[in-house]
C-alpha cells in the first residue's frame, strides 16, 4: 500500500475554503488540473455514493466515487473507479482543520493504493506535488494566501 | 456537563523540533510561563507511558498528570490529571502535531474534556484555553526563537546572542588575479531586523565569483584600500541567532542560501532571511552549497527561459562545468537532445555520463559546424563562454533559436548589434539568477525541485571539489585553469 499526504495551511476560515470544495462536482472551478466535471444519473453531488466524471486537463477521463462527506469535519473521502493512472484501491480524503488562533485553516490531502513497485515514486509526486499541492497552491492564491 | 476545549495553531518549524520538546513529558517547567517546576515521579523517565509529573504553577496551585498515551508516530501526547488544587474533574488531553509539507511547518492541535463544580465552568474554561493552551503556543514560540531547545537541557548558558562574533573571512583587497584573495580575521554583529547569522560549514565557488574579483562587476562589489570586498553569493550552515521580524526560522535550523550581494567567503555572516531555504535531512551542506545556485539556475534556464521539452536541441557550453551537468541530465530527463563542448576528452567522458549526447571537443570555440552537422542547428545555446564563442554561436543557432548569455568566461561580451539576430529571428538572453528567485517563496519553490530532482535522478549528485576557505585562492585558480569537473566548494 502507498501512502501519499501533503497539508498546507490557508488564509480563510474552514467555513470559507470548506463552501469552495464540498461540492464533489465543482473541482473544475477551483483545481486548476481538472477540465471539466459531471455527476452521472443526475444525482444530487452531495449524495454520499454519487459518482462524479471528469477530465484532467491533458485529457484523460476519471470516475471516482463519493464515499464519506461531514459537514461536521470538513471532510470528504472517494474512491477511483476508473482512471488512467494504473492505480488500484484508491481511497483519497481531503480535509479541513480550523486553526482556532486567527482566519485560517489546516488542509490535508491524503492518499493510499496499489500500484506497481517501479512507479511508486512517480504517482506519489504527480499525486502528492500535482494533485494535492497544485490545489492547495489554488486554494492560497484564491484566498490571498502568503 | 462535560467541557470540551479545542485550541490550536501553527509553528513556523518542523515537526520533528516541536515534538521534540512536546514529548517530554517533563519539558513545561523550561517553555511554559505558568509551570514553576515541573518533577517525574519515583524517578521514572519522562517518556515512560504510565508515568506521573508533578508540577508546581507559578499561581502557587499544584497539579499531577499521568501520561496515558505516547506516540512518535502519530506524534501525539494524552494525559489525565490525577490530583489537583484546581477543580478540574475526570480532566483528559491530548497534544498533536501535524506536519505542514507545504512550508515545512507543523499544525499543534491541543483539546481536552472535563468537569467542574457548579457555577465556575466559564472561569475553568478560560483558564485552560488561554492560561495554558494559547499562552502555550506563544511560550513555545519564543522558546523555539530563541533557541531554548538547541541547549543542552537544565544549563542555565544561553547562546551568545546579541554579541559580536568572530569571523574568518577571505577578501579582495583590490582588483586582480586568483593570488589577490587574503584571509583575515573579522567580527560580525547581530543580526539586524529581518536577518539571521548563520554558521557556514559550505560555500558554493562561482564563475562569477572571479568575475567579482577581477573587476568586472566594480559596482557589485566596490573594493577600496580601506574596505576590501568578500566575494560569494551563497553557503550553507546552521543558524546561529535571528533578528527581529524574522519567520519561519529558528537557532539551530540547517540552511543554505543564496543571495544578489557578494560576501560568502567567511565562516560566519548575516544575511536576509528572504535568501534562506531550510535544508532537507537528505541534503548535506557540501551539497547545498554545491548544487543550490547551479541547480536553481538549471531550473530557471530549462523550465522558464529556454522551456525545453521533448525534441528541444540544446547546446550546452562547458557541458563538465558545475552548471552544465546538472543542465545536461536535466534536460535529457526533459526528452531534450542535448549537444556539449568541453576542453578535454575526460570531460568528454563525463558529459556523455550525464546525459549529453552529442560532445564536441574542442579548445579553440569551433563547435558551429559540428552542431549544425548533428542536428540542423540548436534551438537553444546556454553559453558561458561570452565573446570567444560569438560569432560560432549565431551560426550553430537554428532559425528562431535563442542565445542565453549565462557567463563570459572567455571575455566580457561587446555589445551585440541587434541586426545580428535579424538573419534568423534570434533571441538573446542576458538573464541573472537572482531576479529568478526574487522572493522567499520563489527561492523555497526552486531549491525544492532541485532537492526532487536529484532525489529522482534528474540531477545526478555531484563529484564535488573541495578547498579549505583559506585556500580559496588555489580554489580560483583551479576553476580559471579549465581544468575541473562538477562543481567547487570552500569548506569553512
Amino acid at each position: 500500500m502507498v501512502q501519499v499526504y501533503a497539508s498546507s495551511v490557508i488564509d480563510a476560515s474552514a467555513d470559507n475554503v470548506w463552501s469552495r470544495i464540498r461540492d464533489f462536482n465543482a473541482m473544475p472551478m477551483w483545481h486548476p488540473l481538472i477540465a471539466d466535471s459531471r455527476i452521472e444519473n443526475s444525482q444530487p453531488s452531495d449524495r454520499v455514493g454519487c459518482i462524479r466524471q471528469f477530465h484532467v486537463r491533458d485529457g484523460g477521463t476519471i470516475r471516482e466515487r463519493l464515499l464519506a462527506l461531514s459537514d461536521y469535519e470538513y471532510s470528504c473521502t472517494y474512491e477511483i473507479l476508473e482512471s488512467p493512472m494504473g492505480v488500484t484501491n484508491y481511497t483519497a480524503t481531503l480535509k479541513l482543520t480550523p486553526v482556532t488562533d486567527g482566519a485560517r485553516c489546516f488542509a490535508e490531502w491524503s492518499a493510499e493504493f496499489e500500484c506497481a513497485p517501479e512507479r511508486e515514486r512517480e504517482l506519489t509526486e504527480s499525486i502528492g506535488s500535482g494533485v494535492f499541492q497544485g490545489g492547495f497552491d489554488a486554494l492560497k492564491r484564491h484566498f490571498g494566501g502568503r | 456537563m462535560l467541557q470540551k476545549i479545542v485550541r490550536s495553531t501553527i509553528i513556523d518549524a518542523p515537526i520533528e523540533r516541536v515534538w521534540a520538546v512536546l514529548r517530554d513529558f517533563n519539558s513545561h517547567d523550561q517553555w511554559h510561563d505558568a509551570v514553576e517546576t515541573s518533577r517525574i515521579e519515583g524517578g521514572e523517565r519522562s517518556d515512560q507511558v504510565g508515568c506521573v509529573r508533578s508540577f508546581t504553577l507559578r499561581d502557587g496551585n499544584r497539579i499531577r498528570e499521568q501520561l496515558l498515551t505516547l506516540s512518535d508516530t502519530e506524534h501525539k501526547s494524552t494525559y489525565c490529571i490525577v490530583e489537583a488544587t484546581v477543580p478540574l474533574q475526570r480532566y483528559v488531553a491530548t497534544v498533536a502535531l501535524k506536519p505542514v509539507t507545504d512550508g515545512n511547518r507543523t499544525f499543534w492541535h491541543w483539546e481536552s474534556t472535563f468537569a467542574t463544580p457548579p457555577g465556575r465552568e466559564r472561569e475553568l474554561r478560560e483558564m485552560v484555553a488561554h492560561d495554558v493552551y494559547e499562552t502555550g503556543f506563544e511560550n513555545l514560540r519564543a522558546h523555539l526563537r530563541a533557541g531554548g531547545d538547541q541547549r543542552a537541557p537544565r544549563s542555565a548558558s544561553s547562546m551568545p546572542t546579541g554579541l559580536l562574533m568572530p569571523t574568518r573571512r577571505v577578501v579582495v583587497p583590490r582588483y586582480g588575479d586568483a593570488d589577490v584573495l587574503t584571509a583575515e580575521d573579522g567580527r560580525v554583529a547581530a543580526p539586524g531586523d529581518g536577518e539571521v547569522r548563520i554558521q557556514q560549514r559550505a560555500i558554493g565557488v562561482n564563475f562569477i565569483d572571479i568575475y567579482l574579483r577581477r573587476g568586472w562587476m566594480p559596482s557589485m562589489l566596490p573594493v577600496a584600500p580601506d574596505a576590501p570586498g568578500v566575494p560569494g553569493m551563497e553557503a550553507a550552515g546552521t543558524i546561529v541567532d535571528v533578528g527581529r521580524h524574522v519567520n519561519g526560522l529558528l537557532p539551530g535550523d540547517r540552511v543554505a542560501y543564496l543571495g544578489p550581494v557578494p560576501g560568502a567567503y567567511c565562516t560566519l555572516r548575516n544575511v536576509p532571511a528572504d535568501w534562506v531555504v531550510r535544508l532537507p535531512a537528505e541534503v548535506s551542506d557540501d551539497v547545498a552549497a554545491a548544487l543550490l545556485l547551479k541547480g536553481v539556475t538549471a531550473d530557471y534556464l530549462l523550465h522558464d527561459l529556454a522551456r525545453i521539452g521533448p525534441g528541444s536541441r540544446l547546446l550546452v557550453h562547458a557541458a563538465a562545468g558545475g552548471v552544465g551537468l546538472n543542465v545536461c541530465s536535466w534536460a535529457r530527463r526533459l526528452g531534450a537532445v542535448v549537444l556539449g563542448t568541453v576542453s578535454s576528452d575526460e570531460k568528454a567522458r563525463v558529459a556523455r555520463e550525464h546525459g549529453c549526447e552529442h560532445v564536441i571537443v574542442t579548445r579553440d570555440y569551433r563547435f558551429a559546424d559540428a552542431v549544425q552537422r548533428a542536428c540542423g542547428g540548436a534551438d537553444v545555446v546556454i553559453d558561458g563562454l561570452g565573446d570567444v564563442a560569438r560569432d560560432e554561436n549565431l551560426a550553430a543557432l537554428a532559425r528562431r533559436g535563442h542565445w542565453i548569455s549565462l557567463g563570459q568566461a572567455g571575455g566580457p561580451l561587446a555589445p551585440l548589434p541587434p541586426d545580428a539576430l535579424i538573419a534568423k529571428s534570434l533571441s538573446f538572453s542576458r538573464p541573472v539568477v537572482f531576479d529568478y528567485v526574487a522572493s522567499r517563496a520563489q527561492l523555497a519553490e526552486r531549491a525544492q525541485h532541485v532537492w526532487r530532482a536529484l532525489a529522482d535522478g534528474a540531477v545526478k549528485p555531484p563529484t564535488i571539489e573541495r578547498h579549505p576557505l583559506e585556500r580559496a585562492m588555489h580554489a580560483h585558480a583551479r576553476l580559471e585553469s579549465r581544468g575541473t569537473i562538477g562543481p567547487l566548494i570552500l569548506l569553512a
